[in-house]
């Protein structure tokens, strides 16, 4: 038997409250399935378990806030198991779509789900309250309270969400002694080169600078590895490959940073799927816990919102922070001497000095111009 | 499909990211980006959106072009 216990989600994170099991007792499970949904002072997250077996007992009851390496669940092995029940198709529905339908008092598992696998998405949620029958109002359902949402309010979510953020950011400048390095890079043959490929590419294969400078980045930091890992007890745990966590800010204020798995691997075509992906689930609140925990260093991009260049707060236990300005054309001295107008981005980095120096620093923002030259290699 | 139709499916699209929005504070004329407040990948995925409800392609080279809604529909009226 192996227990199941609350994953760690995020620095900051030291316990969650469970909404929902979506796992009962008999059920086979897999590994990476979503077993939960829990709320942390976040955002609701999609927990997926890490190993195969059988669902034993459930330990934790919905409702209820346990702190992280809690045990929620007995799982049985597979060889300890009675022969499993194979269940149906799973109804798939996001935070935010639960929320929703709780909102319009809708029975979820009356609703067909139009999205991908079969998913229930907020716009199912609105056509079948648009065409739902109006009951026949009695005296005592017309006074009835409206269904509670499943989760706080969203003025509730966004205090809880500044605190989380105001701890970790606190923690960060207390403990964290940052240096600053920014360099101002050509982007000329990197947007010549993405409008091109764009060109050639359907619409729903359409790639966005974001992508590219994130690949720049995991590339570079397989170079400078100094940069991409972890502050723990007292000494630097450098991590094999880098996962990039992505700072998006949501649109009811506050910002949350999932991971990006795997980038300096995959083709810029899957990294920028990913990231459309990873960007619209966390402004829904569809995250899952392997998304949230295991960041090994933060990129941050306000370039959309016209700043020329910024310098990020390290998000511990990680040791630096990278974040871009907007593509902006500005004078340039180019190869041949000329004055022209070239497309540019500020690159910026804070680091930790307890693990690396500005030498250092500066040689990760030296490979990530290099990288940034050559598209075509990404 | 005539503008007024066309119009709907724009903020249905919207709607898609930006749920908050509604259809009598949007101005047709204002810069739309900025007035709903899109980064680049809401933008694109906006974009999409409007392309698998209306099988438009719009190439990037269009996107100057396509400042308002106002602009939106003119844009996408010449293409349907």
């Amino acid at each position: 038997m192996r227990e199941f216990t609350l994953p760690s989600l995020g620095a900051e994170m030291d316990s969650g409250k469970l909404i929902e099991w979506l796992i009962k007792p008999g059920e086979a499970v897999q590994k990476g399935q979503v077993v939960a949904i829990v709320e942390t002072t976040k955002a609701e997250i999609d927990v997926e378990i890490w190993f195969d077996g059988v669902v034993g007992e459930l330990l934790t009851v919905p409702g209820e806030t346990v702190p992280v390496g809690a045990v929620m669940a007995k799982i049985l092995t597979p060889d300890e198991a009675p022969p499993a029940r194979t269940e149906g198709v799973r109804q798939r529905v996001s935070p935010a779509a639960r929320r929703r339908a709780a909102e319009l008092g809708l029975d979820l598992g009356a609703i067909v789900g139009t999205g991908e696998q079969g998913a229930v998405t907020l716009a199912d949620l609105d056509a079948a309250a648009a065409g739902r029958p109006v009951p026949q109002a009695t005296a005592a359902a017309a006074s009835a309270p409206r269904p509670a949402p499943a989760a706080g309010t969203p003025d509730d979510r966004y205090a809880s969400m500044r605190q989380a953020i105001a701890a970790a950011m606190s923690r960060s400048k207390r403990e964290i002694p940052h240096y600053y390095l920014a360099q101002t890079i050509s982007m000329a043959r990197a947007v010549d080169w993405l409008t091109a490929q764009n060109a050639a590419r359907p619409i729903t294969e359409r790639v966005l600078m974001a992508a590219v400078q994130l690949k720049a980045v995991a590339r570079g930091l397989a170079e400078v590895p100094e940069l991409n890992g972890f502050f723990i007890d007292g000494a630097f745990r450098p991590a094999p490959v880098a996962q990039i966590g992505l700072a998006i800010s949501l649109r009811q204020g506050g910002l949350i940073a999932p991971t990006l798995h795997d980038v300096a691997a995959k083709p810029l075509v899957t990294v920028m799927a990913e990231l459309s992906d990873l960007v619209s689930r966390a402004r829904a609140g569809s995250l899952r816990s392997s998304e949230i925990a295991d960041a090994t260093i933060t990129v941050t991009n306000l370039g959309d919102q016209g700043v020329d260049s910024l310098f990020g707060v390290i998000i511990a236990p990680q040791v630096a922070i990278v974040g871009f300005g907007r593509l902006a054309v500005r004078p340039w001295v180019t190869e041949a001497g000329n004055v022209a107008a070239v497309p540019t981005v500020t690159a910026s980095l804070s680091a930790d000095h307890r693990v690396s120096d500005g030498h250092t620093g500066a040689r990760f923002l030296n490979a990530l111009d290099d990288w940034l030259q050559r598209p075509e290699d990404l | 499909m005539d503008d007024r139709q066309l119009r709907q499916v724009i903020v249905a699209a919207l709607r898609e990211i930006a749920p908050e929005i509604t259809d009598d504070e949007l101005d047709d004329h204002r810069p739309l980006r900025r007035q709903v407040d899109l980064d680049s990948i809401d933008w694109l995925r906006f974009l999409v959106d409007l392309h698998e409800r209306l099988q438009v392609d719009i190439p990037e080279v269009d996107y100057p072009q396509l400042s308002s809604v106002a602009e939106l529909i003119a844009y996408l009226r010449a293409r349907l």
